[in-house]
């Protein structure tokens, strides 16, 4: 059906018979059906492609200022926060953005997870989503290093050396991805790079890509039911409400209240008590200082804490890469029939609620001392972690069979 | 009511006794609080004349120049060229040491640190107790005296004519190690006036609450501008989420 109203003349029917700008608004947003159900948990997708206009518009003047390189980076960085006009707000809303971009994306991943978001027929969708995760980690990380703080140095230096444990290839890959013998000017620009162009870029794409699945699928809701299977006369699904004006709208309440907390922090707390800006990094890289605990960014941390927990260095980073990469493989080891949280049984239940306080526990373990009851717990909690992956296809087909109510449960108010 | 009180009363006792025991225990901490305002517009001018005629020899700030550290801190031009700006700056150039490098190596080991973000990355508190706990230590041939705060310090105690030379009472605690060895440790017990300096110890105190409060208004100059701003983002946008939740409300009034 096309949009365009035939016979009015003027601009817009000028315009869109050259761009199919109606076109594009009812496919994408007045025709595009959302169910009505959706809770909080569904204002997290809008949140995070909201942070990733904030980190370009912002990284945008960051970059006009910042100049990279082991000497230049860190001072450059001083100069512009204390005497270029407001740039220590645009750099405050970029730096402590990265850990809310963070926030936002676990929180959305988290409604995935319970909601059974990644099911069929969204299986391509979820895996998008999580090359997005992995596109970000890796944005996120040279963005760290960028500045060559004290810990944004060591940090790199225990992150990249983790390549270094890849059998054969490993002290050649590592020589290769820093192009020098240590982390240096060839390290520091080629991260900028990538920073700025690369993997913006291919975050960008990723992202048009996720939306073009979500479209194609149609989004998920809390009761995990499919609300195209239920259409109205007309042809529109029963359960659903178009996209435009009601997500829209309650979107922006969405952006509102996040954008009130996100402010807070940036105007009052903005180190957020060391975790988002952490006192090392006020320091330049030094190669005679190690600061007293070498740590990633917060958004890292359950990783680290599974990496510390074995005290083989290189089967500990097999390990890490496996705690991503097992987020890939949820849709075919999930082998539920109902997709929602709500209607499955209570070891679904328990099996997720564990899930969800071991990755809580490791980020919190990952940010303590590596003392040996914390690496105990550390351990405890990466055994907990994996069998979370390894129980979910016998748990989830023993008792995820209950009833699901015919439409969707939505109270009106 | 009364079995209450009773678990009160052996609470209480548990911990007072607790709390003796780290007294004479020697747990007793040198470490305090700061308790500095940056808001304090006197204090940090106090900061900044403290700053420059006791620290500014050794130590630069080369973040900060001293039109920007006058502006922010209400001081005019000519009290600015008059009392802060050392004599061959000008007012617009960095605030740089008057210790060459290459000399400060030679003389103290290493060169002494710029401090522009010392309140960043050390923080006021580890500031406080590092200027407020050099104390005699004959052990230490280089300076004479020592540091709680940062022990072995390369740093003379400067302030020595204001504060005078503490010295520390240790006393010696058995400590059981992992392998049930016992070992015996000093342990801090408290300070005993030794020489004494030109400010008694709350005057003191002071003097070291106004430089580190300085220090902390230098680590992050926009700090008051930026709160001072936030208060308005914050108002307009729970304003704004208000307006858009009542729109929102108005449009949803119609799904059922």
């Amino acid at each position: 059906m096309s949009a365009v109203i035939e016979g009015k003349g003027g601009f817009r029917t000028w315009l869109n018979k050259r761009l199919p700008v109606d076109q594009f608004v009812e496919d994408q947003l007045t025709g595009y059906y959302a169910p009505k159900n959706f809770n909080i948990w569904y204002f997290f997708g809008s949140l995070a492609l909201l942070m990733f206009v904030l980190q370009i518009v912002t990284g945008i003047f960051v970059t006009m200022h910042f100049k990279p390189g082991w000497e230049s980076a860190w001072p450059s960085l001083q100069v512009m926060v204390r005497e270029v006009p407001y740039m220590w707000l645009i750099q405050g809303l970029h730096v402590v953005g990265a850990s809310f971009f963070f926030i936002v994306v676990y929180l959305h991943m988290a409604r995935a997870f319970l909601y059974g978001s990644y099911k069929a027929p969204r299986e391509v969708l979820w895996v998008i989503g999580m090359l997005i995760y992995l596109a970000l980690m890796a944005e996120a990380f040279m963005g760290y290093v960028l500045p060559n703080g004290n810990m944004s140095f060591w940090g790199a230096q225990v992150i990249i050396n983790l390549f270094g444990t890849i059998p054969g290839i490993g002290p050649d890959l590592v020589e290769w991805i820093r192009g020098d013998y240590g982390i240096g000017d060839a390290l520091l620009n080629r991260f900028f790079s990538l920073h700025v162009v690369a993997l913006p870029l291919v975050l960008l794409l990723l992202i048009g890509l996720h939306l073009v699945a979500l479209r194609q699928v149609g989004s998920n809701n809390p009761d995990g039911i499919e609300i195209k299977e239920k259409l109205g006369k007309d042809g529109k699904p029963l359960d659903g409400i178009p996209f435009h004006p009601y997500y829209t709208l309650k979107d922006i309440v969405g952006v509102g209240l996040f954008l009130t907390v996100f402010a807070i922090v940036v105007f009052f707390m903005p180190t957020f008590f060391g975790l988002f800006q952490e006192s090392p990094n006020f320091e330049p890289a030094s190669l005679v200082s190690t600061p007293d605990h070498i740590k990633p960014v917060w958004y890292f941390t359950a990783y680290y804490a599974i990496l510390r927990a074995i005290p083989d260095q290189r089967l500990g980073a097999l390990l890490m890469a496996l705690a991503v990469a097992a987020f890939m493989f949820m849709p075919w080891l999930d082998r539920g029939k109902n997709k929602s949280i709500r209607y499955r049984g209570i070891a679904s239940k328990l099996l997720l609620a564990m899930f969800f306080i071991s990755f809580l526990l490791l980020m919190w373990l990952g940010l303590q001392p590596a003392e040996p009851l914390y690496v105990f717990m550390a351990r405890v909690c990466t055994v907990t972690y994996f069998a979370f992956f390894i129980l979910l296809p016998f748990v989830s087909k023993a008792d995820s069979n209950g009833p699901v109510p015919e439409r969707v449960i939505y109270h009106a108010h | 009511m009364l079995i209450n009180a009773r678990v009160a009363l052996s609470l209480a006792l548990v911990f007072g006794a607790g709390a003796v025991s780290a007294n004479e225990g020697g747990s007793a901490s040198w470490e305090r609080e700061p308790e500095n305002e940056v808001s304090n517009l006197p204090s940090l001018q106090r900061g900044a004349r403290n700053f420059m005629a006791y620290c500014s020899g050794c130590h630069s700030l080369k973040f900060e120049r001293y039109s920007r550290l006058c502006e922010d801190l209400k001081i005019t031009g000519e009290q600015c060229d008059a009392l802060l700006v050392r004599p061959g700056d000008k007012r617009t150039d960095y605030i740089k040491s008057s210790m060459p490098e290459k000399d400060a190596v030679e003389w103290f080991g290493k060169a002494p640190p710029d401090l522009s973000l010392a309140a960043r990355s050390r923080g006021p508190k580890w500031i406080f107790n590092f200027l407020t706990t050099f104390h005699a230590d004959p052990a230490s041939r280089q300076t004479g005296v020592n540091n709680l705060q940062l022990p072995g310090t390369a740093m003379p105690h400067v302030l020595a004519s204001l504060q005078g030379v503490q010295s520390v009472v240790w006393q010696n605690v058995e400590q059981k190690g992992e392998d049930g060895a016992v070992t015996t440790a000093r342990e801090f017990k408290g300070f005993e006036p030794g020489v004494s300096g030109s400010l008694n110890a709350q005057e003191y105190d002071g003097f070291v609450r106004d430089t580190v409060n300085f220090l902390d208004y230098v680590g992050d100059p926009t700090q008051l501008e930026r709160q001072g701003i936030g208060i308005w983002v914050v108002l307009f946008l729970l304003m704004f989420t208000g307006i858009a939740y009542m729109l929102k409300k108005e449009y949803w009034k119609d799904v059922r």
